[in-house]
């Protein structure tokens, strides 16, 4: 399966280092609609670094990011939104003092006429988005730190979900989470998938991103190793990737 | 995804039997138990000083109208302050500068409207106390705007920035006036401090506390409109009722006492002999709200609005439950805290004008301790050092309990050292039964 045209995200040598460490060393993965990459590696190996350039949290070194082929700066978190780029973080990014509706708008408040918050229409808005994301959800009216881990997703994949993404980046959805969560989430990844959105995946189990994934980016100590089109490589394909660093005879 | 979507209720409503009357009394009405709490705490200490007056002194003194209107006066510059502690608190930094910024603030307004402003405009001309606090306003706001560059900016830990501005403010104000007490205040001015003058009387009491009630109305009107608007649950009609009455039973009997608070006779002598008459038989002058409390008022209704209607105020919260998830959110969290620590600056240059106003003199003692004071009223009306969590109401109504023990440990006579002991033992009392509080209700 070889992907033509333009790519929704292409990040092009991109590098960052922190104190001298080179956390992220010259690398490039790209991203096309309705494809969800796999970025895999060992803890520490760039991964989440690399990521982050692209959502904002960091600023990158070197290198250049484009969007549908655009060169873009993206200095802060709030230029990634405006590029409709939404991050699900492996700790979810929530202020545990507020409640699920707080959290979903946090930074993108609806406000009435006159400048101020408007409480019940948020509300009303996040029960419509987890009526679909999560039927069971009932707890709107407290902080989310009386939620559940599986909970606590869905809030934080609703903050995703709910502003019309276009890049979705998922740092380990389901770490936290039990096998009907897990499951949950695997289905919303396909649907969005469905639905023409880009997902750059970080996953630590590689069943998971046999299932999920059409290609996978591996990395290894800051630099990538290969990217591989999952339908072609075995799981121990991809586990010699990420231990011995070495991209596959077949695949290469 | 085959379910219909949940009722739009918060809570299920068969929750509601199995509760006993007071627990389904406090969610009909949703009535904030901490507020309760207080209350009853306040209302504690009223009673028991009085009692204690009553019995061992021969005299209760405390719940007089003279002593609580003097209480609401006394309060007034703590508690505009802690308005803005709230904020600093609930983003996880603490200003210990306050009561320097007040001193200063003070002075250079003392200064500016006793030796600069009358060579120009003349003695107590009507803009003198407008640009007085115009200025000492904006030298807070600077200030605090210094402070929140370089916590926010410079990286510097709030607990040391402010620590130093306690020293150099403090020693500033000093050397402001080479050590002197700046007396007597612009005339105007010293209205802004309470005092027989600086109330606004019967008729303006009135119209305040109909003002109020007004407001309570609406308030509660909108709500339910609201809720209509978003299909979400409507509290039981008595509920409204009950709320309605407390909350304009409350305003009504604040104006009740304020106005049968007298003027003394000294005032009303030199009252009449300036309009050239003779005091007439029996004649009763309220004293009604004083300014300085309308303006802790205002301040308060106005940081509410600020903290739970506007993005502002979300923001705040956020930075103070999960800076780094405020920061992936896209909030600005350096701005943020630079405009806090401004906001809180404002807010002492405002209580410095008060509490000048209130000595008629800008002396160098102004403040000193008032940081711990605001400090421990921000924290005794439930505002988390670990962040995140803090009202304006709980704020001032922290200044007021701490207020009411000090003014009424004076009036039974304690000496100042077991003022100091009991307010200490009383503000960590405070604080481990809010975290018991918190702990139960999870």
């Amino acid at each position: 399966m070889t992907k033509t045209g333009t790519p929704l995200v292409e990040m092009r040598d991109i590098s960052i280092s922190f104190g001298g460490i080179k956390a992220v060393d010259h690398v490039t993965i790209d991203l096309y609609p309705g494809e969800v990459v796999g970025l895999l590696g060992h803890n520490g190996a760039g991964k989440s670094t690399l990521i982050k350039c692209l959502s904002g949290a960091y600023q990158k070194d070197a290198g250049q990011i484009f969007i549908n082929g655009e060169p873009v700066e993206i200095n802060n978190p709030r230029d990634a939104r405006a590029q409709n780029i939404e991050t699900i973080y492996q700790t979810l990014a929530l202020a545990d003092n507020l409640d699920a509706a707080s959290n979903l708008f946090l930074g993108r408040e609806i406000v009435s006429a006159m400048g101020f918050v408007d409480e019940s229409k948020m509300e009303s808005e996040t029960r419509k988005i987890m009526a679909r994301l999560n039927p069971n959800f009932r707890k709107f009216a407290v902080p989310v730190s009386a939620l559940s881990g599986g909970q606590r997703q869905s809030v934080a994949i609703a903050r995703a979900v709910y502003f019309n993404a276009r890049i979705l980046i998922m740092d380990e959805p389901t770490a936290a989470l039990g096998p009907h969560e897990t499951q949950m989430v695997s289905e919303l990844i396909q649907e969005l998938k469905a639905q023409g959105l880009g997902i750059f995946l970080i996953e630590h189990d590689i069943h998971n991103v046999m299932k999920l994934c059409d290609r996978a980016s591996v990395m290894k100590n800051g630099q990538l190793v290969g990217t591989v089109n999952v339908a072609d490589v075995t799981d121990e394909d991809l586990l010699s990737m990420i231990i011995l660093g070495k991209k596959p005879a077949k695949a290469a | 995804m085959t379910e219909a979507p949940p009722p739009m209720t918060a809570r299920a409503p068969s929750a509601d039997q199995h509760l006993g009357p007071v627990a389904r009394f406090l969610r009909a009405t949703e009535i904030d138990t901490r507020l309760l709490g207080m209350a009853g705490a306040l209302l504690l200490i009223w009673v028991g000083f009085h009692l204690y007056g009553a019995i061992f002194n021969g005299f209760g003194a405390f719940l007089t109208p003279r002593n609580l209107w003097n209480l609401s006066v006394q309060t007034s510059s703590i508690g505009i302050m802690a308005c803005g502690m709230v904020l600093i608190i609930v983003t996880r930094n603490i200003d210990l500068s306050v009561g320097a910024m007040l001193g200063v603030t003070a002075m250079v307004m003392g200064i500016l409207q006793v030796e600069i402003l009358p060579d120009y405009l003349g003695l107590g001309h009507p803009a003198i106390w407008i640009i007085t606090v115009v200025v000492g306003m904006t030298l807070g706001t600077a200030i605090g705007c210094l402070h929140g560059w370089l916590i926010a900016y410079r990286g510097i830990p709030s607990f040391i920035v402010t620590l130093g501005g306690l020293l150099i403010w403090r020693g500033s104000a000093f050397l402001a006036a080479g050590g002197k007490t700046i007396s007597p205040v612009d005339q105007t001015f010293a209205l802004l401090g309470g005092g027989p003058y600086g109330a606004v009387g019967a008729t303006g009491s009135w119209i305040v506390g109909i003002l109020g009630c007004l407001g309570v109305l609406w308030m509660l009107r909108a709500g339910r409109v609201n809720r209509h608007k978003h299909e979400f649950p409507q509290r039981p009609m008595w509920a409204e009722a009950f709320l309605a009455a407390i909350g304009c039973g409350a305003i009504i009997g604040a104006a009740l006492l304020v106005n049968s608070y007298p003027w003394p006779v000294g005032i009303l002598k030199q009252y009449y002999e300036r309009q050239g008459l003779p005091v007439p038989e029996g004649v009763f002058i309220s004293h009604g709200f004083a300014i300085p409390v309308l303006i802790l008022i205002t301040v308060g209704i106005l940081m509410t609005i600020l903290m739970t209607r506007t993005r502002f105020g979300r923001y705040v919260f956020a930075i103070g439950g999960n800076p780094e998830a405020a920061t992936l959110a896209g909030i600005n969290t350096r701005w943020m805290t630079l405009k806090i620590f401004a906001l809180m600056g404002m807010l002492a240059g405002l209580s410095g004008a008060v509490a000048s106003a209130r000595l008629n003199s800008a002396t160098n003692a102004l403040g000193v301790f008032d940081e711990l004071y605001v400090i421990a009223a921000a924290v005794i009306g439930g505002t988390s050092l670990a962040g995140g969590i803090g009202t304006i109401y709980g704020a001032i109504m922290g200044a007021l309990v701490f207020q009411s023990l000090q003014t009424g440990m004076v009036l039974i006579g304690f000496d100042t050292a077991v003022q100091q002991i009991v307010v200490g033992c009383v503000l960590v009392l405070a604080v481990y039964l809010d975290n018991f509080y918190r702990s139960r209700s999870k």
